[in-house]
């Protein structure tokens, strides 16, 4: 099976306000289709270093793969464009570009990457609208929208390139239990059937025992 | 690879999401540049006014015989003396005439340089103006009236009647404005003036001549040339000045210098004699531009702040931007590009009212007893300053643009997101 994402060694350190080492030798794989969360305590470094796999945050030591291809120590340019085409973005708050619509909020990525044209680009997104259920919402303002469904828009955002990887931030950590539930089985879906993969931070224990595979961190270190 | 349509569109939501701040931060450049054009239209207008009043009678070159004396002493051809000290006490300028020598030659010959656009005779005399037992004193300048009129637009200096009226009369005179006031005269009157020599001629007046400027309204009237020759027992080329003007003002001086060489005669250009008013027009034009340049920087205050709050407002925006791929380059443009259409339309607009002001003013009456060729106040409707003006719109909201877009740059997304 083929490895995703792979880090290697990853440390990191925060200089201010005290030095402290928050990541310590952290080392794993996601596959193909994969569906692994990261479970942990406020505080342990899983932020951190989720932003670190985003490729946001460069300022680590060690190394890490996406599609077996070193990433690290690659400059700002080429990293927009890896998230752009590689990493799909689902965070805990919606963000959503309030004043633009829903559809334009979707077809954005896919606008930046400029691989298709805009008509393409207006049938994929109206496509992923309809996978998450979402499509009547498709000419409303991002703003006039409801929590659950600014989460659905935001993955519906994350698919529009069909990246190798989606990453989640808590993504349902501000949802009710329904939508959470909703937008895990929609995870769920994307793993199974899309062999997608999917590398989500959560804090939800009920949420974490569904998936693929839990990794647990403690301290900045990843325990088994 | 910048995608300039996409960071264009998101440019134009944010602009058109927050119309309020778009319109205030482009009615500040609307009016910084309004300002700049009627501010820098009349003020040239006015220069160009006072300027010409002055320049329009002045001509590119004057030529006329010096009376001075000679350099060159006839002790000094002796070779006996040449090793000598000598002194020569009460010189007196070597007995010659006003005339210019063999001026119809000299016309002749001016009249075919190419950078010469007109030549014009003169003949300046100086005569009395009898009313009643008074004598006034007074200028009698004989001139080709015609060729006033097309090269130093004579006519406009010509209150009542026309110009056309003198050249047909043969003993006709142009007086003074001042003259005419003193002596009670009005056109069709009789005017009798006395030369220095002491002989009495009777003048038509065709016309009343007004300057703008009291003292020489006051002492200058013109008649036909032939009428002065004859008025003073002179043949008909008996020329004391020769006014010339260029194509080019810029090659008064040299033209002078070799007129005076060739010629031997006095030969002035117009810089020279009229240097003060260079420097009055170039510190006119230093106010004006230090006064529209301050406009623009406040215009430019306005746009770094608005910016530097949308910014600040749009820290979010910013953040998802750059994690879904946009690049800190992407971000920079558009809200560099928000900056810059502010300064179009906020530019173009200005152009406008800048425009519209001046027009309005350009209607307003505007009578003065000095100027009476003026009706209206003057405008010097430029394109030049509108592109000046556009350029200026565009250079301020750059630099207004420039830091904050800088800034959105640099944002961390990582700090944004993981701060909420």
């Amino acid at each position: 099976m083929k490895t995703v994402l792979e880090a290697k060694n990853i440390n990191k350190y925060f200089k201010k306000p005290i030095p402290y080492h928050v990541l310590t030798n952290i080392n794993f794989k996601v596959e193909q289709g994969e569906f692994v969360s990261i479970m942990g305590k406020s505080g342990c470094g899983k932020s951190t270093l989720m932003y670190i796999l985003s490729t946001m945050d460069t300022d680590y030591d060690g190394q890490l793969f996406l599609n077996e291809e070193l990433i690290t120590q690659k400059n700002q340019d080429e990293l927009s464009y890896i998230r752009n085409k590689q990493i799909g973005f689902v965070f805990q708050f919606h963000y959503l570009l309030s004043e633009f619509s829903v559809l334009e909020n979707v077809m954005l990525p896919a606008k930046k990457l400029g691989e298709k044209t805009k008509l393409q680009i207006k049938n994929d997104a109206l496509e992923k609208l309809e996978i998450l259920g979402i499509s009547q919402l498709a000419n409303k303002k991002a703003g006039m929208i409801s929590g659950g469904e600014k989460q659905r828009v935001a993955i519906a955002r994350a698919l529009i390139n069909n990246p190798s990887i989606i990453m989640g931030d808590e993504p349902t950590g501000n949802l009710d239990s329904y939508n959470a539930e909703n937008v895990f089985n929609i995870f769920k879906d994307l793993s199974t059937n899309k062999s997608l993969s999917l590398l989500v931070v959560t804090h939800d224990k009920d949420f974490a025992s569904k998936t693929d595979r839990i990794i647990h961190m403690e301290d900045g270190k990843i325990i088994e | 690879m910048l995608n300039w349509k996409v960071i264009l569109s998101i440019a134009r939501t944010h602009l058109i999401s927050k119309i309020k701040q778009t319109a205030t931060a482009s009615l500040g450049v609307t009016f910084g540049i309004g300002s700049y054009i009627t501010l820098v239209s009349f003020m040239t207008g006015l220069n160009n006014m006072l300027d010409n009043l002055v320049l329009n009678q002045t001509p590119h070159v004057h030529i006329f015989n010096e009376i001075e004396a000679s350099k060159e002493q006839p002790v000094g051809l002796y070779t006996e003396f040449q090793n000598s000290w000598n002194v020569i006490h009460s010189v007196k300028p070597k007995q010659s005439q006003k005339r210019i020598h063999n001026a119809l030659a000299i016309i002749n010959h001016l009249s075919k340089n190419p950078k010469v656009k007109g030549t014009l005779p003169q003949i300046k005399s100086q005569i009395f103006y009898i009313a009643g037992s008074i004598e006034l004193g007074g200028n009698l300048t004989g001139i080709d009236v015609m060729k006033e009129v097309e090269y130093f637009n004579f006519r406009d200096y010509i209150t009542k009647g026309t110009a056309e009226d003198l050249k047909n009369t043969a003993n006709g005179i142009l007086l003074g404005s001042g003259l005419a006031e003193k002596m009670s005269l009005n056109i069709g009157d009789r005017v009798q003036i006395s030369t220095i020599k002491g002989e009495v001629y009777p003048l038509k007046i065709v016309g009343i001549y007004q300057s703008g400027v009291a003292d020489l309204d006051n002492i200058q009237s013109y008649a036909n040339l032939k009428t002065v020759q004859r008025i003073l027992g002179e043949p008909n080329n008996y020329i004391t000045d020769i006014n010339l003007k260029l194509y080019n003002l810029e090659d008064a001086l040299a033209l002078s210098k070799e007129i005076e060489q060739q010629f031997q005669l006095k030969a002035i250009d117009i810089n020279t004699a009229n240097a003060q008013f260079e420097t009055g027009t170039n510190i006119r034009n230093l106010i004006t531009y230090a006064v529209a340049i301050t406009l623009l920087i406040v215009a430019g205050f306005g746009i770094y702040n608005i910016l530097n709050m949308l910014i600040y407002e749009k820290m979010n925006d910013i953040a998802i931007l750059k994690a879904i791929g946009f690049s800190g380059k992407d971000v920079e443009m558009i809200f560099l590009s928000q900056a810059m259409i502010i300064g179009i339309v906020g530019g173009i607009l200005g152009l406008i009212l800048g425009f519209t002001l001046t027009s309005i003013i350009d209607k307003i009456p505007f009578n003065t007893q000095a100027l009476p060729t003026i009706e209206t106040y003057p405008i010097n409707f430029n394109i030049q300053y509108y592109f000046i003006g556009f350029g200026f719109a565009l250079l301020s909201t750059f630099f207004a643009g420039y830091l904050p877009s800088r800034r959105a740059k640099k944002i961390d997304p990582v700090q944004i997101i993981t701060g909420q």
